[in-house]
């Protein structure tokens, strides 16, 4: 049954990098964040692809590559200026919001908060197929 | 001769046993559309044969499945040839296992108090169906990987303890080395366990039936003719024949391996192997909070019926042309999920960039399995910290090569995966002072392939390309 009743630790913040190197952003920006994380007996660190976009009001905002479908990574798509899943062909706006396709909701917003000019994340997992944004690990 | 099996006969009844075996009696006499059922048994033997010698070599962890089914394919004798024979006898298991469903079906012989032989029939096919779920992960490069994410995730759609099975069958919310573990253990040991009990209690109900011989009462009553000989042996050929296909396939066309897995890579394509690819297109139409009836619901309806047929059709008839329905139905799933199937494909061609990152992909998979088999070099790497030794600044640069996340797109040893190419050999077609350039500014090549500018300090960069170069 492990790891059912194992309880989930504390998620640590992960540097994304300085602020300035996001500005000015035009479009969605993906970025790679490293986060320690347990994987059985290994303590490893493991790369996760997120991306940043800027809100209307400059706001800095990270959103999870993950597809609230069925968890395939999502694409930024220049040219057609927005994301898509390429697995149930799952269609996203420049700001996460869901636009056509399969998934029950936008793209998941993970935590974010700058700190001495650098802008950090907490990488976290959540419950695909719901319409709600339920944090699982 | 006579006298030692006369010898083992009284020890152990043998005579008596392949009496009650080959001597059982077939109604309408031996016909080739009776050789699925052991032609299945024997295709799984070939199966857990070829399974134990790719046993031999592979270590269901996570760090080490893609190295060492990386070693048999490259380097082990004949490793590429077994695997390859596994990896296709997985297609023929299904493709039996449905010639077999449809001969009992479109035949009626689930009739006649065959009810529980029926619904053992069942839970084996469910159980051949895991086995190739389960293996198909094992190799964790890029397609396993992300088809069992989108399998396992799945799982999750299941009302009330989804979120719980899911998390149990990955051991843990992401997929990791638990994940590989558990897999191995289902795909190894629980799975082939199962079969091998059902299988013994599937022959076991069809010998208390009996064969249900030719769906016409009258074909039935014309004569009966025992299974020895002509019936074990048209078994034996059609069992034998598809393994000798699956050899020649095997040789001419030996299965790929794409590179290891890597989940920060948002560019690639999963698709699933073709038998659930019906599937993969089905998910694409249910759409927001209506998708537990697409993944849970209708299947569940359809597995009822199918499970319960037996219990539905009651009537004794059994000729094809007198069941409309039944054959009807059965025969309407199948054409809807070969339907499904090719939209799937149609849709992947008509778009030009699905179309061509596909095309990619399989280049990939296929340089990936002709390159040369690269050791293993632990802890990290063997030939970075030789080259630290020689030179401290490189230590310096590999620092930086990892805090800028360049490993996460070209590999930890500068090796390169799928989202971005090899740095190892770049010292010979570049200068250091022309490296140093396109890291602060890249080409549009590079832009396009996801490449960002490198912002460091000149001395950071000086190391960084001291390090690339040091990559051999």
């Amino acid at each position: 049954m492990y790891p059912l009743r194992r309880k989930p630790g504390e998620v640590a913040w992960s540097d994304i990098g300085p602020t300035t190197d996001l500005t000015p952003l035009a479009a969605p920006v993906k970025m790679l964040v490293e986060i320690e994380q347990r994987d059985g007996w290994r303590k490893m660190i493991s790369t996760k692809p997120v991306y940043v976009t800027r809100t209307a009001e400059g706001r800095l905002r990270v959103l999870s590559a993950v597809c609230p479908h069925l968890g395939c990574s999502v694409a930024w798509n220049d040219s057609r200026r927005q994301f898509s899943c390429p697995c149930h062909v799952g269609v996203f706006a420049e700001d996460g919001a869901l636009v056509s396709g399969p998934p029950p909701r936008g793209m998941d917003e993970l935590d974010s908060t700058v700190e001495d000019g650098r802008l950090k994340v907490r990488y976290q997992y959540f419950r695909q197929l719901v319409t709600t944004r339920e944090i699982i690990a | 001769m006579s006298r030692l099996v006369d010898w083992l006969d009284r020890r152990t009844g043998l005579q008596h046993l392949l009496r009650e075996a080959l001597g059982e009696a077939i109604p309408g006499g031996a016909r080739l559309a009776y050789v699925f059922g052991s032609g299945l048994l024997l295709v799984f033997l070939s199966q857990v044969i070829t399974g134990v010698f790719l046993a031999l070599y592979y270590v269901p962890s996570a760090d080490h499945a893609h190295v060492t089914v990386a070693y048999m394919v490259k380097e082990v004798a004949s490793g590429s040839f077994l695997r390859s024979l596994h990896a296709y006898g997985s297609s023929a298991m299904i493709i039996v296992v449905l010639l077999h469903v449809a001969q009992t079906l479109i035949y009626g012989s689930y009739k006649g108090a065959r009810e529980i032989l029926w619904m053992a029939g069942c839970v084996l096919f469910a159980l051949v169906l895991g086995m190739a779920f389960t293996g198909y992960l094992l190799p964790w490069d890029q397609k396993a990987y992300f088809a069992t994410a989108v399998g396992t995730n799945i799982l999750g759609e299941v009302p009330l303890i989804g979120e719980w099975l899911q998390r149990l069958v990955r051991g843990g919310a992401d997929m990791g080395t638990l994940t590989v573990s558990r897999f191995f253990v289902a795909h190894v040991f629980l799975i082939p366990g199962a079969i091998f009990a059902f299988v013994g209690l599937h022959v076991f109900l069809f010998r208390k039936a009996g064969p249900a011989g030719p769906p016409s009462v009258e074909a039935g009553r014309q004569r009966t003719e025992l299974f020895y000989p002509r019936q074990l042996l048209m078994d034996v050929g059609f069992a034998v024949t598809i393994i000798v296909c699956l050899g020649a396939i095997a040789w001419m066309w030996p299965a790929e391996l794409g590179p290891e897995a890597n989940p920060a890579d948002t560019r690639f394509l999963p698709r699933p192997e073709w038998y659930y690819v019906p599937v993969f297109q089905w998910l694409k139409y249910w759409k927001g909070s209506s998708a537990v009836v697409g993944i849970v619901i209708i299947p569940a309806i359809v597995a009822v019926f199918f499970v319960g047929l037996p219990f539905f059709d009651r009537s004794p008839e059994r000729a094809p042309s007198k069941r409309p329905v039944t054959v009807g139905a059965f025969v309407a799933v199948l054409l809807s999920l070969a339907l499904l199937g090719v939209l799937s494909v149609v849709e992947d061609r008509r778009d030009p960039a699905i179309a061509e990152q596909l095309a990619a992909q399989r280049e990939v998979d296929r340089q990936f399995t002709a390159e040369p088999f690269e050791p293993e070099e632990s802890p990290a790497s063997l030939k970075t910290a030789k080259a630290a030794l020689a030179d401290p600044a490189t230590a310096r640069g590999k620092a930086i090569y990892e805090a800028q996340s360049c490993d996460a797109c070209h590999g930890d040893a500068g090796q390169g995966t799928p989202g971005a190419s090899a740095l190892i050999g770049l010292a010979a077609k570049y200068p250091a002072d022309e490296l140093q350039r396109v890291l602060k500014i890249p080409t549009q090549e590079m832009t396009d392939g996801g490449m960002m500018p490198v912002d460091i300090s000149d001395d950071d960069l000086r190391v960084l390309v001291a390090y690339v170069n040091a990559l051999r």
